[in-house]
């Protein structure tokens, strides 16, 4: 132990941390933490693939008539939307959780990072995981499931990218009713549930019933489902992505200002 | 020279309506380490979690280098080192990554290395966070703290969990810190660790500073006490008027703040008397007595605090 080494006067060494060195230090602490995790792995890694070949052998049982897109398509939009529930909705819920029992976040927001860099930065890695993935799902959809490849793909990407921010949000929301890594997996499951019933993920929404189908239209995903579908199949109208566009965007700012009035940085005590 | 640390008429009240800070007023110059003592639950940690920013306070301000850490975070932070009372590393990463975290978070941070050696935990790098002993975590959350050269470091029990040596350790580099210049503002309920390593101490209770000043005003304020026993055919009411005698079957209590003469009276009167006093004991005013003194008070919740605590705490 050498004592001496201790002095105020910062040397040459002495670079500043911006926003991007934060996010960088942060994101590369998580990304190390989920490869350490077999559950965390586990439901970022296989469990999207589970669904989508769920998902699959489930459209395919449908009436073509009732489901109007085919099979294979209904997959890709489906499929999508699962990828981004699981990756960044539900493991992110549960590693915010984590970070915050172990007092991490506490810990963290004595230091320079803001707390948007502290939760963006948990959340870089599951975002950028559910991307790849979404990436490999064009591959495949191309190459296995004999569809299109993605009709418009800049509307498919700006759906991706605000779907990956709302989830962000919603999953930082989902931790302040989560107390243990544990009980994630309960919290998750209405958010994960009504969006696959009612956001036109499992079944798409032109199969339910009629005020389903009107009320289903004001659940958080649908917008950015909008997006991804019309991104795949490029059956878009201005005017209903217009509303989709402006419905995320209420869902987002809804979020954001929740998250801010009730995120929980350290445990209950 | 702004003061490190300024606090006024701080409070914090939980949502549960519980005052933990209930209105102290505290100043810590530049280069002074600055202990707050207190029991269990009598607001040490509320108060620094709001001298660093970690929450608003209820009530009054806080000043560190100038500014509000609360309000203005982006300025305080990277001048200031934060060791919380519990650590909070992600226990999967190893020592190595976790400094590696925290030094992309740190402007200015000293190399890994160098850090590492500070605290004695050099040839851990590679050992997961969860692996180690609780006073290597200890160590670790230590040199993270000063990872950034920080002018103005809170240690909230930072020796707690250490055995002897680390503890000495840790006393070692607070010292060499203050002769570097950094200010220092610790919470602990080891006393001598307050009385060795502090300029100015704070006793805290119940969310109020009932004591502070240099440790040697502290101890004086307190009065000094001498204890005897008397023969059973003696009763305490012959003692010399002026002794103010507290007697409790046969067991006697004198407290002064004239040690001295007060004992040289008692000898007088019992040579003269020719009275055996048993088990005498006198001795002054410890650290140790004022704290217990102040801990033993823990039911009298209503009791108006005396002049000359009053005016310690001003």
């Amino acid at each position: 132990m050498t004592t001496t080494t201790v002095s105020r006067d910062t040397g040459a060494d002495g670079r500043p941390s911006t926003t991007r060195t934060r996010l960088a230090a942060l994101a590369r602490a998580e990304l190390t933490l989920l490869g350490r995790n077999r559950n965390a792995l586990f439901i970022a890694a296989v469990m999207p693939l589970l669904m989508v070949v769920l998902l699959r052998s489930s459209l395919r049982g449908l009436d073509p008539k009732v489901l109007a897109i085919g099979a294979g398509p209904a997959t890709l939009v489906g499929g999508t939307g699962m990828i981004l529930l699981v990756v960044v909705y539900m493991s992110l819920t549960s590693s915010l959780v984590a970070r915050r029992e172990e007092l991490v976040l506490k810990r963290l927001r004595t230091g320079e990072a803001s707390d948007t860099e502290i939760l963006v930065g948990a959340a870089l890695p599951a975002a950028a995981i559910s991307l790849a993935q979404c990436a490999v799902l064009v591959a495949a959809g191309v190459t296995a499931l004999g569809a299109d490849a993605p009709a418009r793909p800049d509307l498919l990407l700006l759906g991706l990218v605000a779907a990956v921010v709302l989830l962000a949000g919603l999953g930082a929301l989902t931790t302040t009713i989560t107390r243990t890594v544990e009980s994630a997996g309960l919290t998750t499951l209405p958010l994960f549930l009504v969006s696959s019933f009612g956001s036109g993920l499992f079944v798409p929404r032109e199969t339910l019933p009629g005020l389903a189908a009107d009320l289903s239209e004001l659940l958080p995903l649908s917008g950015v489902m909008e997006f991804v579908r019309a991104g795949w199949l490029g059956t878009a109208h201005a005017g209903n992505l217009l509303t989709a566009a402006l419905h995320t965007v209420a869902w987002g700012v809804v979020t954001g200002w929740a998250v801010r009035r009730r995120f929980r940085w350290e445990p209950r005590r | 020279m702004t003061p490190a640390i300024e606090a006024t008429d701080l409070s914090r009240t939980y949502s549960g309506g519980y005052e933990a800070v209930a209105g102290i007023s505290l100043t810590v110059p530049r280069g002074e380490v600055f202990a707050l003592l207190g029991t269990n639950g009598a607001g040490k940690t509320s108060t620094v979690e709001l001298l660093e920013g970690l929450a608003a306070p209820t009530r009054g301000t806080v000043r560190v280098l100038g500014h509000d850490p609360y309000r203005e975070r982006a300025a305080v932070r990277p001048r200031i080192g934060v060791m919380l009372q519990e650590g909070g590393f992600p226990s999967d990463l190893t020592v190595a990554e976790t400094v590696r975290m925290w030094a992309g978070c740190t402007s200015g941070a000293r190399p890994a290395g160098e850090a590492l050696d500070s605290v004695g935990l050099t040839g851990r790098e590679r050992v997961r966070v969860k692996q180690l002993s609780g006073g290597e975590r200890r160590r670790l959350d230590l040199a993270l703290a000063l990872l950034g050269r920080p002018e103005v470091l809170f240690l909230d029990e930072p020796t707690t969990g250490l055995d002897a040596e680390g503890r000495r350790d840790t006393w070692d580099l607070v010292r060499a810190l203050r002769a570097g210049g950094t200010t220092v503002l610790l919470t602990t309920h080891y006393l001598e660790e307050a009385e060795s390593l502090a300029d100015r101490l704070a006793i805290m209770h119940q969310g109020r500073i009932v004591l502070s000043g240099t440790p040697a005003e502290v101890t004086a304020a307190q009065p000094a006490r001498i204890r005897f026993t008397l023969p059973a055919d003696v009763p305490a009411a012959r003692l010399p008027l002026r002794l103010r005698a507290a007697d409790d079957g046969g067991r006697v209590e004198i407290r002064t703040h004239a040690l001295q003469d007060d004992l040289g009276e008692l000898l007088d009167w019992a040579r003269e008397t020719g009275t055996r006093l048993g088990a005498l004991d006198a001795r002054s005013a410890s650290l140790e007595e004022a704290f217990l003194d102040i801990a033993s008070r823990a039911q009298e919740t209503s009791t108006p605090r005396t002049p000359a605590q009053e005016a310690a705490v001003r």
